[in-house]
This record gives structure tokens, sequence and C-alpha cells, in this order.
């Protein structure tokens, strides 16, 4: 009997090109995958969906051989089998393009795809260039073998990522989060590479969290909650929502529409910024012009490395601009003013890296909490206030829900999400009449995200001014009330959001500014200066 | 100056410029890598020593050399099992191995202070020695110096062509990077800084058995330090390292021909010369990140910890 049932377990994989049953693994007081049952068809686009912290990642970790399950079995092509490690992955047929690339910078691209393959195969150079090259006009995807990473843009980077990964004859490719680097015209060409190489056989896992991408290219999709499949759909039939409650477990708003205001009298305003990059791997700003006023929330979209980050360390004061008066806030130029003096003039920035830029790793919360709010009392005659310091974390943690064992949590512990909640709302509390914050909800969860959204619309109700700099285009149109995009480190026209289209911002991430002028719908906005919060479930 | 005097200097050059090429020969290899290992001086003393004792013993100047490179190996073992295998800090692992190997060696060494050894010979390649200038500066030497060079192009060879040389690089460049697309990490470093090891320990020998025959407690005279600014200096390019080696080397004999010319120049002051050399160089290296960012390598001097 026992045999009976193995081979109806063996019968009923055989024909799926990657079968899982059971799949546990647990951390240390977490439950990170749950017997977790996964089916891929040859030539299948598989969609892997679940929020941050899901079990996403570890169940991909597994797939690819760099954790091993605590239990469960995995077959491959109807074997059983056991993939200790990424070597034994790749040499099944496995390949995977992680979501921060494993690139080498000072290499070329020819040396990065020789290093991952297996020796016999590199040794001749040229040969491995024209090897490339085939793969990259075959799948239409353009890259020059000659050329070294650290000169080419992300999208370029996730090319020689999936080329590597496609001349290993895979017959499985996991992309994790792979457009969530690429402007939507890249996200287009991706797509079309990947219906070529599932129409010829190849299994495609795509991990995502943006569902209208799920819709637009996967055949079918595993959905993942803490840890447990809570679903299985076929993207093309579902809708979006009834995905998204598969995720969230409950009947999530998605995209929760804020009333759209204009400002009033201008708070920031930058006048022909000129900053040349600092290294190669920089973006030189060019003549940017735009002001915020106060009670507005005006948002850069732009795919990273286009200048965002310079711009962010030019408004911060982490890089000092050469006029005092390129940058004028609240009346005064500050163009030259260092980090602590601008946020003694009421200015808070919330950097994109949480960990080692937003807050110190290794510090407990109290401790990050002071590093920011340092001009709120909490200190007198240069000794700190313990006390207050704890209260001024307690209340960060109270206000936005951050999830962490008290104030004295090490920050590393915390989620991206919770961690991201406790700093913006650190600086939240402080007041500021201006925020700049780089990616607010990147790679935070839906839940955390609502948070996030929720408290940047109070506070500019409030009105403050705020500067939401992001790649995620979405986030933006629901946010903004005025909206412009960096490309090459210029600035497209910023225009107020209603009456702008997703697709026009598109095309000013990829420099087309011109074409797309439209008359300004400046008297369609609606006002809505004070209007309460709409609640969301 | 008269031509004798030239050659003269140039051949002394070469044969002071040697230590110190093969030692930051090493050290190079194992900074690629990421790994930075501050004990080259202790690791030249044991190899001193060692290859004295042993040809000193068994009368066979080969052995010596091979003795010392094992001492060598032997040092950056110890060293490799706490900075790779336990994960320690880097310099201060690097530095308690130079001060235990400078404290062993003295220890070990002390019976054979004073000893009188016939050293390595020198051989005079047949032909080429007889070019005018060039043959005897560069052709006349022991056969160390010669090893030293077949080395030098061997490796610069290994980085420029080898997947394995490639391999190096790119574990000191990412270590996590390098884990994902499955190379083994810790079996690159701990190679790297076993050869390391053996060239310290070479480079030690040399001292001890070519360039002056005997053995006396802290004979290296601080030129594992002045090996560890070369490869600074050489900015980890292989054939960088062979011009800062001459320098110098030159500039470590520099005071003596300078008191031959009859100039008086503290020969202390002169000692200094590659260290500001090195000085100059970082100052150069630090204008620019980019030059930073694509000659060093990034995960130097981190303890290296596999997500897994």
């Amino acid at each position: 009997m026992h045999n009976a049932e193995l081979f109806e377990t063996r019968s009923k994989s055989s024909s799926s090109r990657i079968r899982c049953q059971g799949i546990s693994k647990t951390y240390p007081g977490v439950v990170a995958n749950n017997a977790v049952d996964l089916d891929i068809q040859p030539g299948e686009i598989h969609a892997l969906l679940g929020e941050n912290g899901a079990g996403k990642s570890t169940l991909m970790k597994i797939l690819y051989g760099v954790t091993l399950p605590d239990a469960g079995q995995i077959w491959w092509n109807g074997q059983p089998v056991s993939i200790p490690s990424p070597a034994k992955a790749r040499e099944l047929g496995i390949g995977m393009v992680f979501q921060h690339f494993s690139l080498f910078e000072t290499l070329t691209v020819t040396e990065n795809i020789a290093l991952a393959l297996p020796p016999g195969e590199a040794r001749n150079r040229k040969h491995l260039a024209g090897r490339i090259q085939d793969i990259s006009i075959h799948y239409g995807i353009p890259v020059d073998p000659d050329r070294h990473i650290h000169s080419l843009s992300t999208g370029e980077r996730q090319r020689v990522e999936i080329i590597r990964c496609l001349l290993q004859n895979i017959n499985l490719l996991i992309l994790d989060e792979p457009t969530s680097v690429l402007t939507p015209l890249e996200v287009e060409k991706l797509f079309e590479s990947l219906r070529k190489l599932a129409a010829e056989g190849c299994s495609i896992l795509f991990i995502s969290h943006k569902l209208n991408e799920v819709q637009a290219l996967c055949h079918s999709a595993t959905v993942l909650r803490n840890g447990t499949v809570t679903g299985a759909c076929d993207p093309r039939m579902s809708s979006a929502q009834e995905m998204a409650s598969l995720m969230v477990g409950s009947h999530t708003e998605l995209g929760v529409p804020y009333p759209k205001v204009s400002g009033g009298e201008s708070v920031l305003e930058i006048s022909s910024l000129n900053a040349e990059r600092e290294d190669p791997f920089g973006t030189t700003l060019k003549n940017l012009s735009f002001c915020v006023g106060q009670g507005e929330i005006l948002g850069i979209a732009g795919v990273a490395g286009n200048g965002q980050k310079e711009l962010l360390k030019l408004l911060s004061g982490e890089r000092l601009t050469h006029q005092q008066d390129t940058i004028r806030f609240s009346g005064k130029s500050i163009g030259r003013f260092n980090p602590a003096a601008r946020r003694k003039a009421g200015m808070a920035v919330v950097p994109e890296e949480r960990l080692g830029r937003g807050a110190v790793p290794e510090m407990g919360l109290h401790d990050n909490g002071l590093l920011t709010g340092f001009l709120g009392g909490l200190i007198r005659r240069g000794f700190l206030r313990h006390k207050k310091i704890n209260r001024f974390a307690e209340q960060v943690i109270q206000q936005f829900s951050v999830k962490a064992h008290g104030v004295a949590a090490e920050a590393r512990s915390l989620s991206g999400g919770n961690l991201q909640k406790f700093i913006i709302g650190r600086e939240i509390l402080q007041d500021p009449k201006l925020l700049v914050c780089a990616s607010p909800t990147w790679g935070v969860d839906v839940g955390a995200a609502n948070t996030i959204h929720q408290a940047l619309i109070a506070l500019r109700d409030q009105g403050a001014a705020i500067v939401v700099i992001s790649e995620d285009l979405d986030e933006l149109f629901q946010i903004s009330d005025r909206i412009g995009a960096l490309c090459h480190g210029q600035l497209s026209p910023v225009r107020p959001v209603p009456g702008t289209t997703v697709e026009q911002v598109g095309s000013w991430m990829t420099g087309a500014f011109d074409a797309t002028s439209v008359p300004q719908p400046e008297e369609q906005i609606e006002e809505h200066p004070q209007e309460p919060q709409e609640a969301t479930h | 100056m008269d031509i004798d005097l030239i050659t003269n200097v140039l051949f002394a050059m070469i044969r002071s410029g040697t230590p110190l090429l093969l030692v930051a020969l090493g050290e190079v290899v194992c900074e690629k890598s990421g790994v930075l290992n501050l004990g080259q001086e202790g690791m030249m003393l044991m190899g001193a020593v060692t290859g004295f004792i042993v040809s000193v013993s068994t009368g066979n100047l080969l052995l010596g050399v091979i003795a010392g490179m094992m001492a060598g190996v032997a040092m950056s073992l110890l060293f490799g099992s706490l900075a790779l295998g336990l994960r320690t800090n880097q310099v201060a692992t690097g530095l308690a191995l130079t001060i235990f190997g400078t404290g062993l060696s003295a220890f070990v060494g002390t019976d054979y202070v004073g000893k009188p050894l016939a050293g390595i010979a020198p051989l005079a390649i047949p032909l080429l020695s007889d070019i005018p200038l060039l043959g005897t500066v560069l052709f006349r030497h022991d056969p160390l110096v010669y090893t030293a060079l077949i080395l030098l192009t061997l490796t610069w060879a290994f980085f420029r062509f080898s997947r394995p040389g490639l391999m190096v690089k790119a574990v000191g460049e990412n270590p996590d990077s390098a884990t994902s697309i499955g190379l083994p990490v810790l079996t690159v470093r701990w190679l790297a800084v076993s050869f390391g090891g053996a060239m310290a320990g070479l480079g030690g020998a040399y001292l001890s058995l070519a360039y002056t025959p005997l053995w006396s407690e802290g004979m290296t005279a601080g030129r594992g330090w002045i090996a560890l600014a070369l490869v600074v200096f050489a900015s980890w390019r292989i054939g960088r390292v062979l011009l800062g080696a001459w320098l110098f080397g030159l500039a470590s004999i520099m005071h003596l021909v300078l008191q031959g010319m009859g100039a008086s120049i503290s020969s202390n002051l002169l000692a200094t010369l590659p260290y500001l050399a090195t000085i100059v160089v970082l100052v150069i290296l630090s204008s620019n990140q980019s030059k930073i960012r694509m000659m060093a390598p990034m995960s130097l001097g981190k303890p290296f910890h596999s997500r897994m």
C-alpha cells in the first residue's frame, strides 16, 4: 500500500517541471514556510504572490538551494530531488535572477558570465562572447559583452543576469521582483523576452507583488500569506482585488484615493540647480527648478540612477550647492547649510536606505530616535535625557503601530516595514515644515504602506510641504498632488496629478519631455485642504 | 657619475627590491581575495629563521628555501584559522601575527645568531649576462631573483587570463554575489592567504639565505611593512608591484650611494621615502572615488559571513 501511494504521487508529478509538497521552514520565532505546495508545468509562467514577509523569499531560496527546508519534498521532472546548494540547482537546470544583482562591477559582462559557467565552457572568452551575442539577439535582450558592469544601467545589468542564466541551459528561471528596477517600457520588453522563453518550454517563476504585471504576464499564480498558501488562481481570469485579498487576508482597499489639493505659499524653491556628479557611477544634475508649496505633496518619479540620490543629498545637506540661493527654504537661502542647520530650520529627511542611513542597525530604537530628534529637548546642556528619549521612541512606536520589542530593540531586528514606519514617524512627530522622503514604501507590505501613506497625507493636511522621490508610479499617483520625473539628471515638467496620465509620466521617465506637452488643466483641481482622512480597513 | 657606479646601484636595487617584490606579490593576491593580512613581518621572520636553521643543519640551501616557505604557510594558516575560520578582526589578527612571529623567530633562532652560512650563489645566465650593462644589472643574480620575476609574470598571467584569477577578484569584490553564483568564497580566501604566506616565507628566506646569509633577530627590519605599503602604492596592480619594489629597493640603498658620493643625508630620513611615496599614492588614489572603486578590492578586511 505504501508503494501504491508512492507510485501515485510520482505519476501525478511526472508531467510537472517542478513540484513541491509540504515545504516547511522555521526560523527561530518565525514560521517562514508552512506546508507549502507548488506545481509548475513546462513552459508555464507561474507567479508567486505575497507581501513582504509572506515567505516568498524563503521558498525561492529553498528552490535555488540556498536554504534547506525542514520538511517537504521536491520533485524535478518527476524525480524526487534535494537541492543542497545553488551549484546543484544550476546542475538540475534552475537559474535565478536576484533582486540585488550578483554581478561584479569591475569585471566585464563576459567575465561575469564566465564565472558562473562550468570551467570547461568558459575557457574561450571570444567564443563565449559570441554565444552571449547569439542569445541576446535571439531573445531580444541587447547587451554588449565587452562592457564593464559599472558602466551599465540597472536595466542592462538585469539583462546580463538573465543571459547568464540562459547560457546555463536552464529549464526553470526564477525572477525575484524583476520589474522593480525597470521603466514601463523596459518592463514590456522584458515580458516579451520572457514570453518567448516560455514558448520554447522554459518554466518561469515570477515573484512579485505587482498585481497588474502578474495579470499581464502569468499563466497561473500561487499566493502566500504568513508562510501558508492561501490560494492558487489564474491571474488572467481573477481580478486584482481577488488576488489582493488572498495576499493580505482581508478586503484591503488597493490604492485608496486620497483627495488632491493644490499647495499654498511656496516653502521650498529650487532654482537652476546644477551639480556635477561626484563619481562616474553617479548622475550629473542639470538645471533643476521646482517648488513645493505648503500643504502639498510633490512626487518625483524616475528609474533609480537618474539623479534621485544626488537630488536627495543636495536637499538634505549631505552635499552643499555652489550657491547659497539655489535652494530656498521658507524664504531663506540654505544651499550651503549643513544637515543639522537645515533640520533646525524645520526640514526633515527620510533617506532611501533604512539601515545605515535612516537608522543605525546596531542601535536601539530610542537612540535612533535621538539621532534626528535631538532638537526636541532630548538633550540638556550636552547631557542626554534618557526619560524623554525613551518617551519619544515610545510615542513613535505607539502612534505608528511599529511592531518591536520595546524601545531598546535594535533597529536591525525590525522588519523593513516596521522600521520604515518608525523612521517616518520619528520625522513626522517633529512637526517638520518640509519633509523629503525617498521611496517611503519600498519593500514594505501593503498594511504598513497604507499607514505610511495616511501619515504623509495627514502631515500634508497640517500644512507641511512634502517631497516624495519614488520609483513606484502607483504610489506617486496615489498620494502626490503634483508630479514630475527625473531622467538623466533632468527634471520633466511638473504637473498636477489630476489630468496627468501614467503613460505621460512613463514617457518623461525615458526622457521624452517635449512630446507630452499638453495644456495644464489647472482649474480642474479640486480643493480639499482640510478634508478628513478617508478611513481604510 | 661613472658607469660602474650606476651599474652597481641598479644591481643592488634589484637585489634589495626582491624580498619586497616577493612579499608584496603574496599580499596582492591575498588582498585581491578580500583578506587583509598585516602579519607579513612576522611571516617573513619565521621564513627567514626556519630557512636559515634548515640550511645550516642540512647543508642544503634548496631545502632551506622550501622550509622557509612552509614556515610562512604555517603562519598564514594560523592567521586563516582565526580570521577566516573564526572570523576575527583581520587587522588585529594580522598585527598579533607580526608580534607573535617576531617573538617566536627570536626564540627559535637564539642558538643560530652569528653562525656562518655560505649563501645562495649568484648564477650568471649564459649569453644574456654578457650583454654590456644590462647583462650585469639583470642577469648575474642569484636564482631567487629570477624566481621572483617568474612568479611575478605567472601571477600577472593568472589574473589576466585564468578563470581562477577572475574568481579571486570576484570573491574580493563581492563575496555575497560570489556565493550566490556558487563560488567557494572561503576556499578561495584560504588559498590566497596560503599563497601570501608562502611568498612572505620565501621573501624572509631570501634575506637569510641570499641577501645577507646569516640570522639575526628582527633582521627583516620593517620590510614586511614596506611590502604592505607597496601593495597600496601599486594600487593592487601586478605590473606596478615590480616598479614599486625596485623603487623602494632603490630608496633603501640610497644612503649607501649618497655616502659613497660624499653627500651626507641621514639614512633614517631616506628610509622614510617608501612611506612618503605611499602616502602620495594614497592621496592621488583617494582624490577620485572611482579609482578606489575600480582598483581596491571592495570587501577588503571585512570578515565574510555567509548569508545562508
